[in-house]
């Protein structure tokens, strides 16, 4: 399958990463490589076969609907490029 | 002072107990070795006040009955949270990031009294096979072709783990491994990595690449460190939803070298076209080997073995594309300069493009890409299919009776830096072909050195075990390794 240039702007849009479009058209020939890679996957019959969800039957563990952690504002903002009184700081959202 | 090249953990350990020689004498051999070490480019962030801290505790605690890692020097991958430490998985994007909590497998590793020299260079979240994509720069690895002066990858992504160890700058390394990322560069730098089964060690606290593939584990000088080391981060841990509930055995108990009626599979579909005659003549070597050490070898196949490569990178991005969206310049880590005007969108949108390096943004976009509306039946889910399929071919090895497989580690001995820079990402990719269906299927596997190449560049070969069988697996590990006794060790040119 080939990927255009179009394709690769909207993926790039889609995984919010900007890409100048002067890179687009290296872009989508890398993606048309690796997807012409994966569609080797077409060969395979896969006729019945669930998915995958885990490695290992094991069913996804539960723990009691408590609060187990909290009061630790300083920490989590420790690492914030921008925090103000006591909030993550982000550009204006709604106008 | 003890010789650091000829020292491993359980020597070192022993030599601790009798009071032969202390932490802080071991602790500032290393970290000399390290401040020497620079042009391997391997320990990214020293952090020789918490090693001396933590060697001068470990000698307080001295006594027999010590716990298993008291005072052992490690070097810890850059992909563990480490509390106060720089932890930014080799990548810009988690410049300056300093974490207010600590990984489970480190809080384990300290519990038992290991000692941290730093962190280790490593490929950008762990996406690579050659420790190329970092924002450190290469990891180098110690080894070189004879006397050509190329300068050599140690392999990924666990490349700076790799080149630490065997250049004797630790004891021993955490590593971790999403599709190889722990056999490949302990092959190609001649030590011993083991990624066990998946759900046998925590994921917690480590940073997510592709969580149902990724696994921690020890790359270590032998096989016994390995049993060491991993018996000090296996475990069940309620903080990671999928760690395994299960005990674990004593796996250094397990190495009695033993390995008559063992049943070893020699899977055919690993023969690939074009296969180096040095890969081939170490394979048949070692399947020798283990016929001598009184181990029944079968001829078996693994059908969909040709398939796992490519469902890997369907599986792995997607899985990948979704865990990095936490990086949106929010909460931890760079923040792109804004213009004015630009909005949240924009912020998002140049900050991964700042903070992430191609291989990086390439793989988060073909994750998107195949989880995309119209698409996630015919990619994802076709893979997740074929995934499963790759299971059942060793589900059904195992129940016919075989304990292992042997393999090759890697199609070929480590390459030269910048020597696949204009190959397509295919071609990088194909260095997991041999490891990539141990993630698939969740088995455990194991990379032992047990020869050189033309150029005296060590080699690896793999076995791969039933699951929860590690203990097992390290002992058909330790048979092969007594048998092949690689003892060969890179000329110091750093």
């Amino acid at each position: 399958m080939s990927i255009d240039e179009g394709t690769a702007r909207r993926v790039a849009k889609l995984a919010r990463i900007k890409v100048e479009e002067a890179a687009l058209p290296a872009l989508a020939a890398e993606f048309s490589a690796i997807l012409g890679f994966i569609e080797q996957l077409n060969e395979v019959d896969v006729d019945g076969i669930e998915p995958m969800t885990s490695v290992t039957p094991m069913r996804l563990k539960r723990r009691e609907d408590v609060v187990t952690d909290g009061n630790q504002q300083a920490a989590i903002l420790s690492n914030a490029p921008d925090a103000r009184e006591g909030f993550f700081a982000v550009p204006k959202v709604v106008e | 002072m003890a010789d650091l090249s000829k020292l491993t953990i359980a020597a070192a350990r022993d030599a601790l107990r009798k009071g032969e020689m202390t932490s802080v004498e071991l602790t500032e051999g290393y970290l000399a070795a390290i401040d020497t070490a620079d042009a391997l480019n391997a320990f990214v962030h020293k952090t020789p006040e918490i090693a001396m801290a933590q060697a001068r505790a470990a000698d307080a605690r001295r006594a027999p009955d010590a716990p298993s890692l008291n005072g052992i020097p490690l070097g810890i991958k850059d992909l563990f949270c480490t509390k106060g430490v720089p932890s930014q998985a080799a990548s810009n994007i988690l410049e300056g990031f300093k974490p207010e909590y600590e990984s489970t497998v480190t809080t384990q590793l300290f519990g038992a009294g290991a000692v941290m020299l730093g962190k280790l260079n490593m490929d950008e979240f762990a996406m690579g096979s050659s420790n190329e994509t970092s924002c450190y720069g290469n990891a180098v690895n110690p080894w070189k072709r004879g006397n050509d002066d190329t300068a050599l990858t140690p392999g990924g992504s666990s490349g700076g783990s790799a080149a630490a160890v065997a250049a004797d700058l630790c004891l021993g390394a955490t590593g971790t491994d999403t599709g190889g990322s722990i056999r490949q560069p302990a092959a190609f730098v001649g030590i011993t990595g083991i990624k066990p089964t998946y759900g046998r060690v925590s994921r917690w606290g480590i940073v997510a690449f592709a969580s149902s593939l990724d696994q921690a584990g020890p790359m270590t000088k032998d096989v016994r460190d390995a049993a060491i080391l991993l018996q000090a981060m296996a475990g069940h841990d309620p903080k990671d939803s999928t760690s395994a509930d299960i005990p674990v055995p004593d796996f250094e108990a397990a190495l009695t070298g033993d390995i008559r009626g063992k049943t070893i599979g020699i899977p055919k579909e690993y023969r690939m076209d074009g296969m180096p005659a040095e890969i081939e003549k170490l394979w048949a070597d070692g399947t020798a080997m283990l016929r001598d050490a009184g181990a029944k070898i079968v001829d078996i196949s693994l059908p969909h073995t040709k398939y796992a490569l490519p469902a890997y990178y369907v599986i792995a991005p997607a899985e990948a594309s979704s865990n990095l969206a936490r990086y949106d310049g929010v909460r931890f880590g760079h923040r792109a300069k804004l213009a004015q005007g630009d909005g949240i969108t924009e912020m998002y949108e140049k900050t991964r493009a700042e903070g992430f390096g191609k291989e990086v943004q390439r793989r988060v976009m073909v994750g998107t890409y195949v989880l995309s509306a119209g698409f996630y039946d015919a990619y994802y889910n076709r893979a997740r299919k074929v995934r499963a399929l790759i299971k059942r071919d060793f589900d059904r090895v195992f129940e016919a009776g075989v304990d292992a497989t042997l393999t090759p580690a890697t199609p070929s001995a480590a390459f030269g830096l910048g020597e696949m820079a204009n190959a397509d990402p295919i071609q990088m990719y194909l260095n997991d072909v041999f490891t990539v269906t141990v993630n698939l299927a969740g088995l455990p596997g194991i990379a032992v050195p047990t020869g050189t190449d033309a150029k005296g560049l060590p080699l690896g070969l793999q076995l791969i075990g039933r699951p929860w069988e590690e203990g097992d697996l390290l002992n058909i590990a330790y048979s092969l390794e007594r048998a092949a006794h690689f003892v060969a060790k890179p000329a110091r040119w750093w």
